[in-house]
């Protein structure tokens, strides 16, 4: 699919792309179509459409994501692993922290003991569930990084700075990462509150749970290891389908704080048709969706006992 | 002594159900949510009725009025680093907004509905074929699909400037093309367990056709689910038209909601100190999602009960 529907169109990257340079002098319109011509040899585009298709998987299969046409000697691959150190935490953190807030928030909005401001808290973060995290981006760069001046505004890292390992600069981009983090997290909590809720609330009728109250137990053993375990099941399964969600919104939200990730790849290979970027990217984040679903699948028998398997 | 025992013992009181305003009325007291959204989908919708009426749409497009004016008596929203007239441009984003989620959420229900009754009622290799293809899709990241699509759109021909509801109309069929799959599972599960249960089968053995059952037994019984379902599909179709917006891939030239903050962010808006230039489109969709989010969580616990919270 990723690889047809773009050759369905009329585009021609290539052509575009030399257009754009003999507009801007260099050499005369006549010699554009021989360019275009030697270049389609060189990427291959001259062949029937199976015969590039098959060329094509081949090459993925090898892990070879083919070359960039804008930045034409740069790999795509190596684009892509250049833009990971900062798209990978960012969306792990997210996915985690929304998860871990949100559940717990759900499980303690629907558990009897807990204190009233704590459950009222749960409300607005269901509202804010709905909204894009772009919009919530927005208004967060606008008033804590602008208006307050507490968050740097937009970047990777402070401007000057040479990429290394050291342990300022990770500071450093990590504060970066604060507010696309904090607008990740604040739009998809409230999903998982609202479902921890109710699972939260038909899981206290059950009566283990009352059987461990009249056993006496404590409260903070029953609510981790009795209630928000056995209510956390469904939460562990959506988790698996929601991760694509939250990174589709990360790459978003990246573009608008312009830190250097896979989203900004992406926005910029967009600009200037660059497709086996936009292929690669695309490629690259179905694949590692699916292995985290496969993680967060093989996790489940931890959580679930019953679904073990009995070793005979 | 007859007449002793009328006279002290009042006949009781026969006991009226009350009416289904009442109903509804108790309802939607207690399901703040429901009146708080359509509340503000109203205020919205009469903001932009108002607007269509008494507001030339030219002044919507680049080149209309006086740049970089700050809300005024002239201009209420203030004006664009395009020369846009806000007041305008958010009234035609709002309906363009608003029409691009009421065709791909209708699409995205309409389709699921049709497959989900299908599937759930004739079973066999229908339903293994269709369920097997939605399960094989819905894990997919479809934004990422729609990425791919509307850059390969060649967009210098499809979005004529001349033609802004054809723009519109391309709009939602990206949307809706990846969209149908998790309805669609949804609803024949619905469907599923609703065709087992008793008036079902009583109204099998009256001898009631399968036809008739579908349109008279379980049509009306799953409609709080596909009423739902649709305001889930108009939610998701301006959340993901919103996102291809953001990237650029919408018609640039429609002031889109999602459009506007696109230029306001390449102007960088905010440091120029144009804060009005995207407050109106992040305030406006930010109420429209919270809107359509409370809408929705109130009409989950219609559509199922067990949700419902008690009095």
């Amino acid at each position: 699919m990723v690889f047809f529907i773009p050759r369905l169109s009329s585009k021609n990257p290539i052509r575009e792309r030399f257009a754009a340079l003999s507009r801007s002098g260099g050499f005369s319109p006549a010699d554009l179509e021989k360019i275009v011509d030697s270049y389609n040899t060189k990427f291959g585009l001259d062949k029937s459409l199976p015969e590039q298709y098959a060329v094509y998987m081949g090459s993925i299969l090898r892990g070879d994501l083919g070359y960039s046409l804008a930045y034409y000697p740069k790999r795509v691959g190596e684009m892509i692993t250049d833009s990971l150190p900062y798209s990978l935490p960012l969306y792990t953190f997210a996915v985690a922290a929304s998860f871990i807030l949100g559940n717990l928030l759900g499980a303690l909005s629907a558990w009897p003991k807990t204190p009233r401001w704590l459950k009222s808290l749960a409300v607005p973060l269901t509202i804010l569930k709905g909204v894009h995290p772009v919009v919530l981006g927005i208004v967060l760069v606008n008033v804590i990084a602008f208006q307050m001046k507490l968050l740097p505004i937009t970047g990777t890292f402070t401007s000057g700075a040479t990429p290394n390992w050291s342990l300022p600069f990770i500071l450093d981009v990590a504060k970066h990462l604060i507010l696309p983090a904090t607008s990740l997290i604040l739009a998809s909590a409230g999903g998982w509150a609202l479902g921890m809720r109710g699972m939260g609330v038909t899981i206290q009728g059950e009566d283990y749970v009352n059987f461990a109250e009249h056993k006496g137990l404590k409260p903070w053993t029953i609510f981790g290891n009795y209630y928000v375990r056995n209510a956390m099941l469904p939460s562990v399964t959506a988790l698996a389908l929601d991760i694509g969600a939250i990174v589709t919104s990360g790459l978003l939200v990246e573009g608008l704080y312009g830190i250097q990730g896979l989203g900004s790849l992406l926005q910029g290979a967009i600009v200037t048709n660059d497709f086996p970027v936009i292929y690669g990217i695309v490629i690259f984040i179905i694949g590692g969706v699916a292995l985290a679903m496969l993680l967060t699948d093989l996790l489940y028998p931890l959580l679930d006992p019953r679904i073990r398997m009995d070793r005979q | 002594m007859q007449a002793v025992a009328s006279s002290s013992i009042p006949a009781p009181e026969l006991y009226r159900p009350p009416s289904r305003i009442v109903l509804l009325g108790r309802y939607l007291r207690r399901n703040k949510g429901i009146v708080v959204g359509l509340a503000i989908i109203l205020f919205l919708t009469a903001f932009t009725i108002h607007g269509v009426l008494t507001l030339d749409p030219d002044t919507a497009y680049p080149l209309a009025v006086r740049t970089k004016q700050p809300p005024g008596p002239n201009f209420w929203l203030g004006t664009d680093w395009y020369g846009r007239d806000l007041h305008t441009a958010m009234v035609t984003g709002l309906w363009q907004t608003a029409l691009i989620g009421l065709i791909a959420g209708a699409a995205a229900t309409i389709v699921p509905v049709i497959l989900g009754f299908f599937s759930a009622f004739f079973g066999g290799w229908v339903d293994r074929i269709i369920t097997s293809v939605c399960a094989v899709l819905q894990p997919i990241p479809a934004f990422l699909i729609q990425v791919i699509i509307a850059a390969t759109l060649d967009r210098n021909t499809l979005f004529d400037d001349q033609k802004p509801i054809q723009a519109i109309l391309i709009i939602a069929g990206i949307v809706a093309i990846l969209a149908w799959m998790k309805p669609t599972l949804v609803i024949r599960s619905q469907v599923l367990s609703m065709k087992e249960r008793m008036f079902v089968n009583v109204a099998r053995l009256s001898g009631m056709g399968n036809l008739a059952i579908i349109f008279q037994e379980l049509l009306p019984n799953l409609l709080p689910f596909i009423v739902a379902s649709f305001v889930n599909a108009v939610f998701d179709a301006i959340f993901i038209s919103f996102g291809l917006s953001v990237l650029g891939l919408a018609p640039l030239r429609e002031p889109l909601l999602g459009n506007i903050i696109y230029f306001a962010q390449q102007q960088s808006a905010i440091f120029n100190g144009w804060w009005w230039w995207p407050l109106w489109p992040v305030g406006a969709l930010a109420l429209i999602f919270a809107a359509l989010t409370l809408i929705n969580i109130g009409l989950d616990e219609v559509a199922n009960p067990r949700a419902r919270r008690s009095e």
